[in-house]
């Protein structure tokens, strides 16, 4: 697991780059998400974590409108997500997203994999975009499968290359739905590493993990949620050492 | 200590030999079982009763350049009926002399469909080429400028006509199909609806129905003096009938495709139309490339349906040489020439769907 040393965990006081105000969001009958208010500042890590069906997946995927939210305000670097596409096109460009199953698009080399964004979306000519995909495929220690196809790597080397693929988009926010979930455990490091030299370069993460250890070395702020709510949010050494609600202590009790 | 262990097991072990020669592998496959043995005893019967004589028919007491009254004396096949019609038979009405025309246009559409064959050469020129392949197509079969006789449209028959109800039948028929497909799963109600309809109703009705309405109802709703050339709208009512049918094909495909590819594509910021033609459809259209080409092989032979509108397409010109008297006797040779003709171009198209599958897979 990382060392401490890795990251520094001074609070960013910079501008608010995520603004979610008082959000609401239902599944038919069912409230997923209630009233949920969070500021993110530029730089800041956080770490969401909760037991399974806790919402902390659509939370995230609220913020770049993979979900639609019902009521509340989501507001992404100025610009108020509603249903003008246009302004939910230019978010998604900005909000990077890395899945629990990496879905890399099988059918394009890893290369072509990392220039689809930039190319169609930025229209930055090819070359220079196989310029800059070369340079994150060396970042994430991977340059030399750029030939190759999705299906001919191993699941960390996949993940891998999906975060290489948002980081082209040269992202203001990065966001982490279970990035290791579907890992085998020799796999989950690599992974871990590369997000912790995205943190150490200053990146404004949220992520979904299970990973406490990289919850601990990296995040800012820890959100635990339960329920649909954001039931504790605390700084990393006071959310696990001196956890407040009863359902967290018991959610750590259960996971450490 | 365990290195040297699992060296000793490479090498000590090896897969188990399969064959054993000729006796082995018919032991194991054809007489493994006393009821395998009887099956295979039977179809070796069945073979030497039907083989040979065959061969002796097809073959050694057959003639190949003869009139029809020579014919009738001997006991094999008559292939002369083959070569002494050959050129109502591929070219139908298509004035005599000037059948050279038609002949020209087959070959340049053979060579562009082979050297389009190849994705290397999918790039801007092999457009170029192919508008101006059809340009000199259209001129050779319909004249009337640059010195060439005009030729009336109810002139063309026999293979041409069969080929160009097909090839461009399914190249017009599969975009159309996957526009539908992509209609039917949209999400604007009237979009939707207006592709479930069209879909659900021209899979309702028969395509023999849909050539006669192209052919008689159709015309009733022109104004006086205006009329279509009925092969377009055969050809049209193809188009309808094949895209209808390749929409449902092809939707069977994107429903196939899992939710993390579209938010995957869409969380990089890329809209519907880019979503679509960037990821969605070449991994769907990819993975129906088998029932896609069985539709489309069902849909070249069934431009032969096209008779009943009176055009004379391969099928018919052959049946026209056979109502001759003195060809009148030998249809099955007549026959198996036409099979062979649908047979080579559709065996043409699977086994170019193969080496496409081939080609695009990724191991994914």
């Amino acid at each position: 697991m990382p060392d401490n040393n890795t990251t520094e965990n001074s609070l960013p006081t910079g501008d608010a780059i995520i603004e979610i105000i008082g959000m609401h969001k239902w599944y038919g009958e069912f409230h997923v998400l209630q009233d949920i208010n969070l500021t993110v500042k530029k730089k800041e890590r956080i770490v969401i974590c909760g037991p399974s069906g806790s919402g902390k997946s659509t939370l995230i995927r609220c913020i770049n409108r993979l979900e639609e939210h019902q009521r509340g305000k989501i507001i992404v670097d100025g610009i108020e997500l509603t249903n003008d596409v246009k302004n939910v096109e230019k978010i998604r460009a900005e909000v990077g997203m890395v899945f629990q199953h990496f879905n890399l698009f099988p059918h394009l080399t890893i290369v072509e994999n990392l220039t689809l964004g930039p190319i169609w979306v930025r229209k930055t000519p090819k070359k220079e975009a196989e310029e800059t995909a070369m340079y994150y495929l060396e970042k994430v220690h991977i340059a030399e499968q750029a030939q190759k196809f999705p299906g001919q790597l191993s699941g960390g080397q996949q993940q891998r290359v999906a975060i290489a693929r948002s980081l082209c988009m040269k992202p203001n926010v990065m966001l982490f739905d279970e990035p290791t979930s579907a890992l085998d455990p020799e796999m989950i490091k690599e992974v871990l590493d590369v997000m912790i030299d995205l943190a150490q370069e200053g990146m404004t993460m949220l992520v979904v993990t299970h990973e406490m250890g990289f919850a601990k070395s990296v995040a800012h702020r820890v959100l635990f949620m339960d329920y649909g709510q954001i039931v504790e949010q605390n700084t990393p050494s006071e959310f696990f050492d001196n956890p407040q609600h009863d359902r967290t202590k018991l959610f750590l009790s259960q996971i450490l | 200590m365990e290195k040297v262990d699992i060296k000793q097991i490479e090498t000590e072990v090896k897969p188990p030999v399969a064959s054993k020669g000729v006796v082995g592998w018919a032991r194991a496959n054809l007489f493994n079982t006393w009821f395998n043995s009887i099956l295979t005893l039977v179809t070796l019967f069945v073979l030497w009763k039907t083989v040979p004589p065959f061969f002796r028919w097809a073959i050694v007491d057959s003639l190949w350049f003869s009139t029809g009254e020579a014919c009738r004396g001997t006991e094999g096949a008559c292939w002369s009926v083959i070569p002494a019609n050959i050129r109502f038979i591929l070219f139908g009405f298509f004035p005599y002399q000037l059948q050279w025309r038609p002949l020209l246009a087959m070959v340049i559409l053979v060579v562009l469909l082979f050297y389009s064959r190849d994705r290397r050469h999918w790039n801007n020129s092999l457009v170029y080429a192919w508008v101006a392949g059809l340009f000199a197509m259209g001129l050779l079969m319909k004249g009337g400028i640059l010195g060439l006789v005009e030729v009336e449209s109810t002139q063309w028959g026999g293979l041409p006509l069969t080929l160009m109800l097909s090839v461009f039948g399914l190249a017009a028929a599969y975009p159309l199909g996957v526009v539908l497909a992509l209609g039917r799963q949209s999400k604007m109600p009237a979009v939707k609806a207006l592709c479930v309809v069209y879909i659900e109703m021209i899979r309702g009705v028969p395509l023999i129905t849909l050539l006669f309405m192209s052919s008689i109802v159709f015309p009733l709703f022109l104004p006086e003096g205006v009329t279509v050339n009925v092969i377009l709208r055969a050809q049209v009512a193809i188009i309808m009938f094949t895209a209808a049918y390749i929409a449902e094909v092809v939707r069977g495909g994107l429903q196939g495709m899992s939710t993390g590819q579209y938010e995957a594509a869409e969380s990089l910021g890329l809209n519907y139309y880019q979503t679509m033609r960037l990821v969605i459809l070449p991994q769907a259209l990819k993975i129906v490339i088998p029932p896609t080409v069985s539709q489309l092989i069902s849909a070249l032979k069934d431009t032969s349906l096209v008779v009943i509108i009176a055009l004379y397409d391969l099928l018919k010109t052959t049946q026209s040489v056979l109502s001759d008297p003195s060809w009148m006797a030998f249809s099955s040779e007549a026959y198996i020439f036409v099979a062979l003709i649908y047979f080579f171009c559709c065996y043409f198209m699977s086994s170019y769907s193969r080496r496409l599958e081939k080609e695009l897979d990724t191991g994914l």
